[in-house]
């Protein structure tokens, strides 16, 4: 099966993969996690990325967000391609143009709320801008819970912080890894409205892996991959439409 | 149960690898010591046994080679000898004599230290043989202008036979010839000094009196007992001499060695004990962070069934086996250490005895009982930490936390102690003496104790202080790692106690050396006019020629003898000084508080103001005294002309040697003062070297020699002391490797996602590298600062005995102590930092 080719819309590529391929090991054991895999990422536009386990959703999301090294093909993110930085200038990427928020929340329990969304341009040594901050923290209503260490906070309030230390940076385009996976559906669907916003108040670019059809009826556009590869793709997509498409697909796996 | 233990053990290698390296750095520091002192000691008693080989009894004239009045006293007439020689079973009697001899090398310097260079007689006996010696090259000195020399004296002066000589005793230098190069047991010899053998009669003169002996040795003929010899030899002998049967001698000399070298085995297993102390912290950290990372694995065997006292026992068999295993090895690098130990010595140039290595059974129950027992005592309470893992905690998703456990208990125990320990501290420096000082030694016991027990209440408002520094400096890395220093108040508390005992240590015992030194320095500036003293190289007692030639010397201004003799009053002996009137004050300041010095011209008396002041006596007063080496002692009256304030330099006594000297065959003179036209300068150390002949027995020194005589020897005390808390100091770094390896474990998520979301690998390392440093500066800080606090308190209780006592914080040291602590902290970070930078991001963020 070749990948579907994907409609150009008139708009400007966030990030793009072409013909990227990731293989784990040699010969025998080898496993191939993405397959020439190519796919663009919009600006302002919200990407789920969908896909059963083991079919590379979060390789390709690793790969694109210079988490990972890949085996062949290219990862550009705006201007920049990936394949050819040292790991200095790609952590620097990481750190100027990518947000970042994790199932597992991850934020240091050793600062505040407040400090942990500015981390990243502490770690850069940029000083917030000060306008975007407010309105950041505003949105996702942490106003009183700035000075709060993470442990203080519920897991809803804390994956806000998060989103916050995402946005916060104002990067090209923020990546998120199941990032309702620890919540319930009340704070996920929360934090989901969060991310929708900030596409289409803010102009900003979201790319998202998940398994939950819910979540991935956020999106504008979702993705969806299996063995490697992008098999299908759906915009404008609803809970039903992407459970569906799911249970389609699963039902080919056991015929196939 | 033990199974599992012993999986755990291999399961945890590299992390055991640092309990395992303190266990056996001390145990190593234990074995070693008493091996070498076993070996020492009975490699000493057998060389002492053997040079009594074939003697059955040995005389003592009864006299003393150094001491005020005593060269000539006693001795062993040579018609004595020959009265022995003819005793039934006797088969032969050797008379010996012996004192100082310098030996001059090629350039006129004297070989060996001083205090071991001998010289004495060679006795031949009936087949023309000094038994004692055994000629490689040449034969005995046979005539007075011949001497021999031991092989070691004459390689190190480069001398053949037939060469001449130059030898020093007390008096004037003398060229004699080398007539024989020899090898021989003698202690001096082997402690790194020199033997010259001079003829029989040349010896007596130089170190006794004509035909008089000091020690006679006498021989049985076969089938003869030691008992019979020396029951026919004691009535022979002159009053004041003694014999014994060499066995006996031999015994007791073993005896002496083994209480001798006591010392040093108490001093070495003192810091082997600071080592294993240290090493403590690190093994209950290690054991609390094994338990911890296994916290799901523990309540996993809860939950299947395991009571909590199987738990407990499967914990403690883990560190028994680790303790065990690391106290053999530890063993055996102690027997290399005390090999090594034997060789440093012998660089040094005392000549150690060769025999095997004695390893003693209590050598092997102590060294290793030691380092079993400390690393399960070390794991106890980790232990019951991990009994009390309840099962459900299996279940739980959730990462084991770190013990949030309330400090408060720790903190109310710590404070007591503390307070009780520094409450002593006052009290003893207060007091004063050698009472004050056993209260202080008491108080900073405790007060060691208790602060390592506020350890980690102290870590966060002491860290709060540089935190801000810390992000000014180093941004974001800066910042983490302060709050990644105090985050767990109970580790760092560990981590920085190992470091804060050692420079306690070490800072108390540098704050005492230094103020010593200074203190000495200024007793020396304060109490010396003179420009030079001049003294026997084994500080023995110097002929009057020496003082004779010396006040002949170009450019000399004053000179006085510094004559040791002692001045019984009312039964009481007293230390005297006989000096030269006139002159003594312008080498010595002394404070005159009644009457005037001048008055020693007159045969008048001069006292130490706390000496006429504890004894009632004024200026004008007169006093019987009994002095003089004739017996019995002369009697005569002294008038106090004057009293000063006590002097290092100058005896409680001091009196004119022309008053003395009519009163003793030969005077003591300790030293000869002088003071030059121009002040020290190379010209006039010239002359006093033209002076003396060119005397290689002779030190010449000026101010500045003289403080590093006492200086000197203070800074080599602390040197050792360096040496040996080293090993401390290495456990500590140990401790902290151990530590930041763990937090590096413990923190991958965190690293992870720092790495993500864009901290780069240089910064991951430069923010674990400053956590160590952090966490290495607290435990030094405290340590300087205890340590500094203890040096005062025991100044405060010998500040009455040194005049013009003065504490003295040598503040550069102190800070190169931190900077040190500091490189610490960066070296134990080099591979926590570089395991934390390598960390793969993507493990480090997936969630389980």
């Amino acid at each position: 099966m070749t990948t579907t080719p994907i409609a150009h819309r008139a708009t400007a590529v966030a990030a793009r993969a072409t013909d990227l391929s990731k293989v784990y090991g040699q010969g025998e054991t080898q496993v191939v996690a993405l397959d020439h895999v190519t796919v663009d990422f919009r600006q302002a536009e919200f990407t789920a990325i969908m896909g059963p386990s083991g079919s590379g959703k979060s390789t390709l999301m690793h790969c694109v967000a210079g988490l990972d090294t890949f085996s062949s093909g290219s990862v550009r993110i705006g201007d920049t391609e990936l394949g050819s930085l040292k790991d200095k200038q790609l952590t620097q990427l990481r750190r100027d143009k990518i947000g970042f928020i994790f199932q597992a929340f991850n934020l240091l329990p050793t600062l505040t709320g407040l400090e942990n969304i500015t981390l990243p341009m502490d770690i850069a040594g940029r000083k917030p801008d000060k306008a975007w901050l407010d309105s950041v923290i505003d949105m996702v209503g942490l106003r009183d819970r700035l000075s709060h260490r993470p442990t203080q906070l519920s897991g809803g309030q804390q994956q806000r912080v998060a989103v916050a230390r995402a946005l916060a940076s104002q990067p090209e385009i923020i990546f998120g890894d199941e990032p309702t996976g620890n919540l319930d559906s009340r704070s996920g669907a929360e934090v989901l409205g969060f991310l929708r916003n900030s596409v289409r108040e803010l102009g900003q670019t979201v790319v998202m892996v998940t398994h939950d059809p819910v979540a991935a009826s956020y999106a504008d556009r979702v993705i969806f991959l299996a063995d490697g590869r992008i098999v299908n793709e759906m915009l404008h997509p609803t809970a039903d439409s992407v459970l569906d498409q799911m249970k389609a697909f699963d039902a080919k796996g056991r015929t196939s | 149960m033990f199974r599992t233990a012993l999986r755990n053990v291999l399961a945890h290698k590299a992390r055991l690898l640092m309990t395992a390296l303190a266990v056996m750095l001390g145990v190593a520091f234990v074995s070693g010591t008493l091996v070498f002192t076993d070996t020492l000691s009975s490699a000493f008693s057998k060389q002492s046994a053997k040079s009594y080989d074939g003697i059955a009894v040995v005389a003592n004239g009864g006299t003393t080679e150094i001491g005020p009045g005593a060269e000539k006293a006693g001795g062993i007439p040579a018609d004595t000898l020959q009265k022995i020689e003819g005793l039934d079973g006797v088969s032969e009697v050797t008379g010996r004599v012996s004192g100082f001899a310098g030996v001059a090398d090629q350039k006129g310097k004297l070989i060996g230290s001083g205090w071991a260079n001998k010289g004495g007689n060679y006795a031949p006996g009936k087949d023309g043989k000094d038994a004692a010696y055994d000629f490689s090259q040449g034969s005995g000195p046979a005539e007075g202008g011949q001497i021999a020399l031991d092989k070691d004296t004459a390689k190190k002066g480069k001398y053949k036979v037939g060469d001449s000589v130059r030898v020093a005793t007390n008096g004037p230098v003398k060229e004699y010839q080398l007539s024989g190069i020899f090898s021989t047991e003698d202690g001096a010899v082997n402690a790194g000094g020199s033997l010259v053998l001079f003829n029989t009669p040349v010896a007596q003169e130089l170190y006794q009196k004509p035909d008089f002996f000091q020690d006679i040795t006498v021989s049985a003929k076969p089938g003869t007992s030691d008992q019979a010899i020396l029951a026919a030899v004691e009535p022979l002998l002159p009053k004041g001499a003694d014999a014994q049967t060499a066995k006996k001698l031999a015994d007791q000399e073993a005896k002496d060695i083994k209480s001798e070298l006591s010392a040093l085995n108490t001093m070495l297993l003192a810091f082997a004990a600071i080592a294993l102390f240290v090493g403590t912290f690190l093994i209950a950290n290690t054991f609390t962070m094994l338990v911890a990372q296994r916290t799901k694995e523990l309540a996993l065997l809860r939950a299947v069934g395991a009571s909590r006292s199987q738990v407990k026992r499967s914990v403690i068999f883990e560190a028994l086996v680790v303790g065990f295993l690391s106290s053999v090895v530890g063993f055996v690098l102690g027997l290399g250490l005390s090999v090594g130990l034997r060789s440093v010595m012998g660089s040094f140039g005392a000549k150690i005895p060769s025999g095997s290595l004695v390893i003693s059974p209590t050598a092997v129950i102590a060294a290793l009982g030691v380092g079993v027992l400390i690393t399960v005592l070390a794991a106890w309470l980790p232990a019951r930490r991990a009994a009390k893992i309840a099962p459900v905690a299996a279940m739980s998703s959730v990462h084991a936390v770190a013990s949030t456990k309330s400090l408060v208990v720790r903190n109310t125990i710590g404070s007591v102690i503390t307070a009780a320990g520094l409450a002593s501290i006052f009290a003893g420096a207060s007091m004063g003496g050698g009472d004050g000082r056993l209260t202080i030694g008491v108080g900073a016991f405790l007060s060691l104790i208790g602060v390592i027990i506020l350890i980690p209440l102290l870590s966060r408002p002491m860290i709060a202080v540089v935190k801000p520094l810390l992000g000014k400096m180093f941004g974001v890395s800066g910042k983490l790692a302060g709050q990644n220093a105090v985050r767990n108040p109970r580790r760092t508390g560990a981590t920085a106690s190992a470091l804060a005992i050692g420079l306690t240590l070490v800072t108390g015992l540098t704050v005492i050396g230094v103020t010593l030194g200074q203190a000495i320095d200024r007793m020396t500036t304060d109490n010396i006019r003179g420009d030079y003293m001049v003294s026997m190289a084994n500080n023995g007692s110097m002929d009057r020629s020496a003082l004779e030639a010396l006040r002949q010397a170009k450019g000399v201004a004053a000179v006085t003898p510094q004559q040791a003799l002692d001045v019984e009053v009312k039964g009481e002996a007293w230390a005297a000084s006989a000096v030269t009137p006139g002159d003594v004050e312008k080498i010595f300041s002394l404070k005159i508080q009644s009457g005037s010095l001048a008055t020693l011209a007159d045969g008048q008396v001069a006292i130490a103001e706390e000496t006429a002041e504890s004894n009632g006596w004024k200026t004008g007063d007169s006093i019987t005294a009994k002095i003089g080496d004739s017996e019995p002692r002369k009697s005569m009256k002294l008038t106090i002309g004057a009293t000063f304030t006590e002097n290092e330099f100058v005896s409680p006594f001091v009196l004119s040697t022309d008053l003395v000297d009519p009163l003793y065959e030969k005077p003591y003179i300790a030293q000869v003062w002088l003071k030059m036209d121009g002040g020290e300068t190379k010209a006039n150390e010239q002359a006093l070297v033209d002076a003396l002949g060119d005397n290689p027995g002779m030190n010449i020194m000026d101010r500045q020699d003289i403080r590093n005589m006492f200086g000197g020897m203070i800074n080599t005390m602390l040197y050792v002391m360096y040496g040996l808390l080293g090993m401390a100091l290495i456990i500590a770094v140990l401790g902290v490797v151990n530590t930041l390896a763990m937090s590096v474990f413990e923190r991958q998520q965190e690293i992870g996602m720092l790495r993500a979301i864009g901290l780069d690998r240089a910064k991951v390392k430069r923010m674990i590298r400053l956590e160590a440093i952090v966490i290495s500066l607290f435990g030094a800080v405290i340590g300087v600062v205890l340590g500094s606090f203890l040096a005062w308190a025991i100044g405060e209780t010998f500040k009455n005995s040194i005049p013009n006592y003065e504490l003295v914080i040598p503040l550069e040291r102190l800070g190169l102590f931190l900077l040190l602590a500091g490189v610490v902290g960066v070296l134990a970070a080099l591979w926590p930092a570089r395991s934390a930078a390598r960390l793969n991001m993507l493990t480090a963020i997936k969630t389980e």
